[in-house]
């Protein structure tokens, strides 16, 4: 019984690796860029929540969708305004500029006054609330989390499926100058890319908020959310949301049946095993170059 | 303005190009001998910080830089070749030989984290790189009885031949001449066929194949180089910190590097010390500024971060080249004048192309 | 008659259900210039892979003066003398030309790294050695201009010289040309034309090519290896392969 208790648990926390792992593979998928500050936008999301709650007094599910509003124009926003000039450069000088957005989103927050780096706690109408099944005792706020994970991915899977979204992603990531000609309005897709991806962090964000409440340095599991993303294989979408829930219960097992100290360091072994074995995930595809 | 008739091929294979290099260099030397009767004690310390970073800056600019191979978890073998240092000079051990013995560990530690680069490139190889960084910052905390964990590892003063280095000058003449070796070791292997292998092997895998350079042996040697390099830079700030923590060393720490590198200007020997020279002068400038900004903004935690991450996107934005490119421009502009055009280093519009086929 | 450097017998290999190489044999005579010949997707390329150690064949042998290549690792074989070009330049961007050709050179290597990494006398001994050269691929392909220039900001045309010349600086006794003059306009040609017989003649390395130009084709070939769809149909002299009737027909499609 305590086995399935943890399981839950593990589970819930691996939805939300799922869901930042999906942020980075989705900027990945469009623009073959690995935006480290995925974890700082899930940050913002979960502030932008707690502002809307307490400053514009909206009830929950009025906040949560304010924010992701919010953190959809601000994804669309740092691609126009950061991202766009620096499109050609080498992949490596692009992964430099999300760490410096993340960088200076960590710093800006904590200068806000009412925020600085303290906790903060997002009023959630469900918190307190517990499931009963069977024997199992569990938190409101691990089912709404699992929940809002499988409804995002459904969307997520209609958006791509029953559009030409999915398939403009993917050719203007192959080969940008071929997409340009064939009339695929790159600079707007990859604005409406990193929108989605900042929205999915901002449900994340808030999603998290109840279980370890809204701090400045809640982005820092955006780098457990790599192992999750690597493990699913970095372009694959089912893939991330797999892989963020491996690391999620293996994560919750080490927690309970390990010493201390294997908890933190599970998801790093996991994903060092996975790429002894296949090296390119679950669901990464092998590309080889042809000469 | 200069004109270099190349009359024999030493001249390129030389460390020095032509007489007014040297002349720059002798007097840079001269400036850096003479410092400590120039700089104050406090201004010596951060020289010493400077050359260790630049140590640092050195061994990931020679693994991402010339290799190509991104390694987001340097902070480990800074750690290693630091916890290393501490406990082989608490038993005794002459000062070469344990500077030695941490270079080893260091590379060792490194072969390991670059087997995962024989199977796998790019974002995977970044990622395995992150994770050997976190299991050794949590192997150096949770194995108290050798590191003494989170309560931290006190460290004696540096001692070469039985005599104690704890002035600042002294400790100064250590970090630079380290720094000075490292420098020329690098140049060395640039100028070598192994320093050209490395180059290869980040810009055409198949193709240095075919030229019959064995990739899993040179990826290895990049790594462990690399590894001994940043291990060196280690053991020298154990004895200036005097104490070390598992919280010096995590990934932060790496990602800092990362981006120190990145503003000296990835690529180029000079982009190492100027990096260093970077982020410890950083925290001085901005201490130096905020009396002038208003109190709220002057006063809180997150300005520095901000800072740091407003000048690195600024950098990739307008001069990608980083620091080093600043300094090449204007001494391009000095050397042609009046000759120079701003045209002579435009880039090219570059459209993305598909990194994961290389 | 001089005898066989490199020896091909029963090549195969399949990707998926396509058979890219089909039971493919011919030998290369020490000293000729033999040229690969077909409509795209023959499989030329692919035989070219295979020689480079880059694909496993499913079955057959490869042997390089009776040295059998199948068990030879990919990066040993510039060691035993193979060079080659790729279809589509695979240079070293970010680095100069005589970096690059430096780096052809690899194989000549004589030091060890603790000796590079004090760069001790035998280093630069060594280091002047593999400039002279390369300095002499130098002069036979006229890239003095461009020597110091980084190869991203070269022009098509140059690239492809520089990747031959690349391949020349590994002194190798077998050089695989992929399409040498893909791209390149009459002059370049016509350079390449020459810079090939030059090579067979001059240097006395044997030259094993594909190419899409019939005019080179006929101008600089000893031999002519037709193929089509993965099989070798057609081999001999250029005339006798280009009025072979399965090669019209491979090209030009049956009469009506």
């Amino acid at each position: 019984m305590q086995l399935l208790q943890i399981l839950v648990s593990g589970a819930s926390q691996g939805c939300i690796y799922g869901l930042i792992a999906i942020g980075f593979v989705l900027i990945y998928k469009a623009t073959e860029t690995v935006n480290f500050a995925q974890g700082e936008l899930m940050m913002l999301g979960a502030f932008a929540g707690l502002a809307a709650a307490t400053l514009l007094g909206l009830p929950y599910w009025a906040a949560f969708l304010a924010a992701v509003a919010a953190l959809a124009l601000f994804g669309l926003a740092t691609e126009r305004v950061v991202l766009r000039p620096i499109l050609g450069q080498p992949a490596f000088a692009i992964v430099m500029v999300t760490i410096g957005i993340g960088y200076v989103a960590r710093g800006l927050i904590t200068m806000v006054p009412a925020i600085g780096t303290d906790t903060h706690a997002l009023p959630t109408p469900f918190q307190d609330e517990l499931v009963r099944l069977g024997g199992l005792v569990i938190g409101m706020e691990h089912v709404v989390v699992i929940g809002t994970t499988v409804a995002l991915c459904a969307l997520l899977f209609a958006l791509f499926r029953l559009t030409k979204v999915g398939i403009a992603m993917q050719a203007a990531s192959q080969n940008q100058l071929a997409a340009y000609y064939m009339g695929i309005p790159v600079r707007r897709l990859n604005g409406l890319i990193w929108a989605i991806s900042a929205a999915v962090a901002a449900v994340a964000g808030i999603l998290l908020a109840p279980i370890t409440f809204v701090h400045a340095n809640m982005g820092f599991i955006g780098l457990k959310a790599f192992p999750a993303a690597v493990i699913g294989g970095f372009g694959s979408l089912p893939g991330a949301i797999v892989g963020g829930l491996i690391i999620g219960l293996v994560e919750a097992l080490a927690g309970f049946y390990l010493p201390e100290g294997f908890k933190d360091t599970a998801a790093y072994v996991v994903v060092l095993l996975m790429l002894v074995v296949k090296p390119n995930g679950l669901f990464g595809e092998t590309m080889h170059k042809k000469v | 303005m200069r004109f270099l008739f190349k009359t024999d091929y030493d001249q390129d294979i030389r460390l020095f190009r032509h007489g007014g290099q040297r002349f720059w260099y002798a007097l840079l030397g001269i400036g850096l001998v003479a410092a400590p009767w120039a700089l104050s004690e406090y201004q010596l310390a951060q020289a010493s910080l400077i050359c260790i970073y630049g140590i640092v800056g050195l061994g990931l600019m020679l693994l991402t830089g010339y290799t190509g191979l991104v390694s987001i978890g340097h902070a480990a073998f800074l750690g290693v070749g630091a916890y290393a240092e501490a406990i082989l000079a608490a038993r005794g051990w002459p000062l070469p030989l344990s500077f030695a013995a941490a270079m080893l560990l260091s590379a060792a530690v490194g072969v390991v984290v670059g087997l995962p680069a024989l199977r796998v490139r790019g974002i995977y190889l970044a990622i395995a790189t992150l994770a050997f960084g976190f299991i050794v910052e949590e192997i150096i905390t949770r194995w108290e009885a050798l590191t003494g964990g989170n309560s931290g590892l006190p460290v004696a003063a540096a001692s070469l031949l039985g005599r104690a280095l704890d002035t600042t000058a002294e400790f100064y003449f250590l970090s630079l001449a380290c720094a000075v070796l490292a420098a020329v070791v690098v140049i060395n292997l640039l100028r070598s066929p192994t320093g050209r292998a490395f180059i290869a092997i980040r810009d055409s895998e198949i193709s240095a194949q075919s030229m019959g350079i064995h990739l899993a042996r040179y990826k290895t040697v990049s790594f462990a180089l690399s590894a001994a390099l940043t291990g060196l830079a280690g053991a020298l700030y154990a004895h200036k910190l005097r104490f070390l923590s598992p919280d010096q060393f995590t990934v932060i720490q790496s990602i800092e590097l990362l981006m120190m590198v990145f503003i000296g200007g990835i690529g180029s020997i000079h982009g190492a010390f100027l990096g260093a020279i970077f982020i410890i002068a950083l925290p001085q400038a901005i201490s130096g500024v905020r009396p002038l900004l208003p109190e709220a903004l002057a006063s809180a935690a997150g300005l520095q971060p901000t800072v740091f991450g407003l000048i690195l996107i600024g950098f990739i934005l307008f001069e990608p080249m980083g620091l080093y490119g600043w300094w090449f421009k204007t001494r391009t502009y000095f050397s042609l004048f009046p000759f120079y055009r701003r045209g002579t280093f435009k880039r090219r519009k570059a459209f993305q192309k598909s990194e994961r086929l290389r | 008659m001089s005898a066989a450097l490199l020896q091909v017998d029963h090549l195969s290999v399949q990707f998926g259900g396509v058979k890219a190489v089909s039971d493919v044999g011919f030998a290369v005579r020490q000293g000729e210039v033999l040229t690969l010949i077909g409509p795209n997707g023959a499989g030329k390329t692919t035989v070219f892979n295979l020689i480079s150690r880059i694909y496993q064949p499913a079955s057959g042998a490869i042997a390089l003066d009776g040295v059998d290549l199948l068990r030879v690792a990919p990066h040993r074989i510039a060691a035993l003398g193979i060079a080659r070009t790729f279809q589509n330049i695979e240079l070293f961007e970010n680095a100069t030309v005589l970096q690059n050709l430096l780096i052809g050179c690899h194989t000549h290597r004589a030091t060890g790294l603790w000796q590079e990494l004090l760069f001790l006398p035998t280093v630069r001994r060594e280091e002047r050695k593999l400039r002279e050269r390369v300095e002499q691929v130098i002069d036979l392909l006229d890239l003095q201009h461009h020597r110091d220039s980084l190869v991203a900001g070269l022009p098509y045309g140059v690239r492809k010289v520089v990747e031959l010349g690349r391949a020349l600086a590994a002194q190798p006794r077998l050089l695989l040309l992929d399409e040498p003059s893909s791209g390149l306009n009459v002059e370049e040609t016509d350079d390449m034309a020459f810079w090939i017989q030059d090579i067979r003649d001059d240097l006395g390395v044997t030259v094993l090519m594909v190419e899409h130009d019939m005019a080179l084709v006929s101008r600089v070939s000893d031999r002519v290896l037709a193929m089509n769809q993965g099989e070798v149909i057609a081999h001999g002299t250029p005339a006798e392969v280009q009025a072979h009737p399965a090669v019209v027909e491979a090209y030009l499609g049956k009469a009506a």
